[in-house]
């Protein structure tokens, strides 16, 4: 895992380098999220109010303040989604994952989320893992794909 | 000049006005929520849309700049259904029980819904009640009252460089609060009320004390004393209907006194004695080499800003304890001792135009015994005008009567101490007559009064030159603390008040404190100066009688204990 002072020491102290922090940080974290300490941190180091990370933070549906799982599923819920079905693949994660939208499983492996459109219309219904987009999936892909993640683990 | 029609009336207004102002330049009401005089333009509520001719939108009058030529409607029908609506929307997110909130008959949100005609709703209410954040001795913030104005974030941020709040979320979940969602607590908010001065509605609020003095007043076993601040007699009038500025002194003790006070008596007195103890400590820092600048210690807003964010500079500041805690100290020491009364069965109550003095009563450092506070119940000026309002006294034609005695005499030095730069004004009539050992001639030391955020001034003291500076809001206060970390602080004595224009604008003042309502209350302070027979602390009878008495003399042991207090960092 990399140090927050390492990716900090990269970026001038100015503010809006913010984002970009953000990003970076919450990326390279195996549980996806900025705790309170990290907040903290780069507020300093960037001398912006720790309100104002935090506020920011908040606005951002890619940021999270609490932790989540290794991989983070988004299943797009839009309307060309919402024709092909999406609902069957949010309802299939839910079986098998057994957690509900803004959860993570109990291993930590996994959180679940709806999302907003990921720009995959054309090959509908389509989630999101962590930086990957599946696309044109049914629950039988869907189960394939956790599957071999959860070998992954292993 | 820019030539333009609001409501078909012929307007001229300077380049770069926005078309609020110029409709209120000439009279021409246009309503408004988010806005507020003194604090940046938002346009967050947008009840202040207007139509312009040849535009679809409608926009908002607050951050639209007027155009040579634009014809505006302020009140045509899309812009009254407009702004109706938006008001209901508003309220249909809001704890619209208005009797059960404190700021009843003194909303914003409810005059306007009055205004609007607004008597019912068309949109069913979607609030979900969230929890109160009501964990510190201060304040309480109401998340479900809140409508979201931005007002307490600025002033916040940008008057007082604290930041305590922010938005958090997106749309229509947007929630105002502290950072991390947590509370408001004396690791990161310094109590100075001025989010609760702002807020339109009861949002955020200072937690209502008058029970537990109603209950002292009505206890035959407690002698119950209550000590006045030097600004709430420029300012209660305000709350009584009267001008802005209005000197009510007398008006102030009557009431007490009909509300049922043992004793009612002027923190202007212990102002005095702090000037005394405060003076010689500066004499003593100057001429034996102590940590200067020395900074003033009267504001508890001020105190807890050093202990969060400059610990490194506690030493800077005076160890005197505010006028506030030495009447507390003085009323359960020596005034005890005088009526042959038990600490245990004095009451003190303090009426304060801030909140943050309901902190600094509470702190453990404020209890001569260890034990008890020496200040038992902290009222704010809003609070007073409440418990004067509920004994339905006349305010207004109420005869005037005197402080009581003992602590009777005060001067004009102390009567400033509510303006930024009064502190200063009133040490540096004591310090340059003590040094100097000859009289002052000119009392008025005017380079250091007035609502400039940062003052200086030069004075001849034992033949050197000495710098002084006077600070007021916290993000000035900052500049202060910055240079004295530093070491580059050219002054030798800095005053520091938390609230835009010191005391006067305190927290816990009568709603609707704007600039121009902080001068008008200045005004009135320094004319409660001028008319004072006595204007030199040092020069106060009852001071020195105080001394020779039991004091022995300034900066004495028995003056330490009582006086004098210290401070810590605060763990973050």
């Amino acid at each position: 895992m990399i140090l927050l002072n390492e990716i900090l020491s990269k970026y001038p102290k100015e503010q809006e380098y913010l984002i970009e922090i953000l990003l970076e940080y919450q990326t390279s974290k195996k549980n996806h999220y900025i705790s309170s300490e990290d907040v903290a941190s780069i507020s300093k180091y960037l001398g912006v109010p720790e309100s104002q990370v935090c506020s920011v933070i908040s606005f951002y549906s890619l940021l999270s303040m609490k932790p989540k799982g290794k991989y983070v599923i988004q299943v797009c819920h839009d309307v060309p989604c919402f024709v092909n079905d999406s609902t069957s693949i949010y309802d299939k994660l839910v079986e098998i994952l057994e957690i509900n939208d803004g959860e993570t499983t109990k291993d930590n492996l996994f959180t679940l989320e709806i999302t907003e459109c990921l720009g995959r219309c054309n090959e509908a219904p389509a989630m999101r893992v962590n930086n990957l987009v599946y696309v044109s999936l049914t629950p039988a892909k869907v189960e394939k794909i956790i599957n071999d993640l959860r070998g992954e683990k292993k | 000049m820019i030539n333009f029609k609001i409501n078909n009336i012929d307007i001229a207004c300077e380049e770069n006005t926005t078309i609020l102002a110029a409709a209120r330049q000439h009279n021409i009401d246009i309503p408004t929520l988010c806005n507020y005089p003194d604090l940046e333009i938002k346009s967050e509520c947008r009840v202040c849309v207007v139509e312009i001719d040849g535009r679809k939108k409608l926009f908002t009058s607050c951050s639209t700049i007027a155009t040579e030529g634009m014809i505006i409607n302020t009140n045509s029908p899309k812009v009254l259904n407009a702004r109706k609506t938006i008001i209901e929307l508003i309220l249909a997110n809001h704890d619209a029980s208005c009797t059960a909130c404190p700021k009843n008959l003194n909303c914003e949100l409810q005059s306007l819904a009055n205004k609007l005609g607004i008597d019912d709703n068309r949109f069913p209410t979607v609030l979900e009640v969230k929890p109160l954040d009501n964990k510190n001795p201060v304040l309480i913030r109401n998340i479900n009252r809140c409508i979201k104005c931005g007002r307490c974030i600025d002033v916040c941020k940008n008057v007082q460089s604290m930041s305590v709040l922010d938005v958090m979320g997106r749309s229509k979940d947007i929630e105002i609060t502290p950072a991390y969602g947590k509370f408001l607590s004396d690791e990161y908010c310094v109590y100075c009320g001025q989010c609760a001065s702002v807020c339109p509605v009861g949002a955020i609020i200072e937690k209502d004390d008058t029970d537990p003095v109603w209950e002292a007043i009505n206890n035959p076993h407690l002698h119950v004393v209550v000590q006045v601040a030097p600004a709430v007699r420029v300012s209660l009038g305000e709350e009584m209907g009267m001008e802005a500025g209005s000197i009510v002194t007398g008006k102030v003790v009557a009431a007490l006194k009909y509300l049922g006070f043992d004793a009612v008596y002027d923190t202007d007195f212990t102002a005095d004695l702090t000037i005394l103890e405060e003076g010689t400590e500066l004499i003593t820092r100057v001429t034996t080499g102590g940590t200067l600048p020395m900074m003033t210690s009267c504001c508890p807003g001020w105190i807890s800003f050093a202990e969060q964010r400059y610990p490194e500079i506690l030493d800077h500041l005076s160890t005197c304890k505010s006028p506030q805690q030495m009447f507390g100290a003085l009323a359960k020491s020596y005034y005890a001792e005088k009526m042959e009364l038990k600490p245990k069965d004095i009451f003190v109550v303090s009426i304060m135009p801030c909140t943050a003095k309901k902190y600094e009563s509470q702190r453990v450092e404020m209890r001569i015994d260890n034990v008890n506070p020496d200040v038992d119940v902290v009222l704010t000026t809003r609070e007073l005008s409440k418990m004067i309002k509920q004994m339905g006294i006349n305010f207004e034609s109420i005869e005037e009567v005197p402080f009581d005695k003992p602590f009777g005499i005060t001067t004009g030095a102390a009567a400033i101490f509510g303006a930024t730069g009064g502190v200063m004004e009133a040490a540096l009539r004591t310090v340059y007559e003590i040094v100097n050992k000859e009289e002052l001639t000119n009392l008025d030391f005017k380079s250091v009064r007035g609502l400039e955020g940062l003052k200086e001034a030069e004075v001849e003291l034992g033949g050197q030159k000495v710098k002084v500076a006077v600070a007021h809001t916290l993000e000035n206060a900052k500049l202060m603390c910055e240079q004295v970390k530093a070491g580059t602080s050219p002054y030798t004595f800095i005053e520091v008040m938390c609230c835009p224009g010191g005391c006067i604008g305190g927290g816990g003042q009568p709603y609707g404190t704007t600039k121009e309502v902080r001068q008008k209350r200045i005004d009135a302070i320094y004319s409660v100066d001028e008319n004072m027979e006595i204007r030199k602390s040092h020069k106060n009878p009852d001071i020195l009688a105080l001394y020779e008495d039991y004091l022995e003399k300034p900066n004495s042991h028995k003056a330490h204990h009582l006086l004098h207090t210290y401070y810590h960092a605060r763990k973050k």
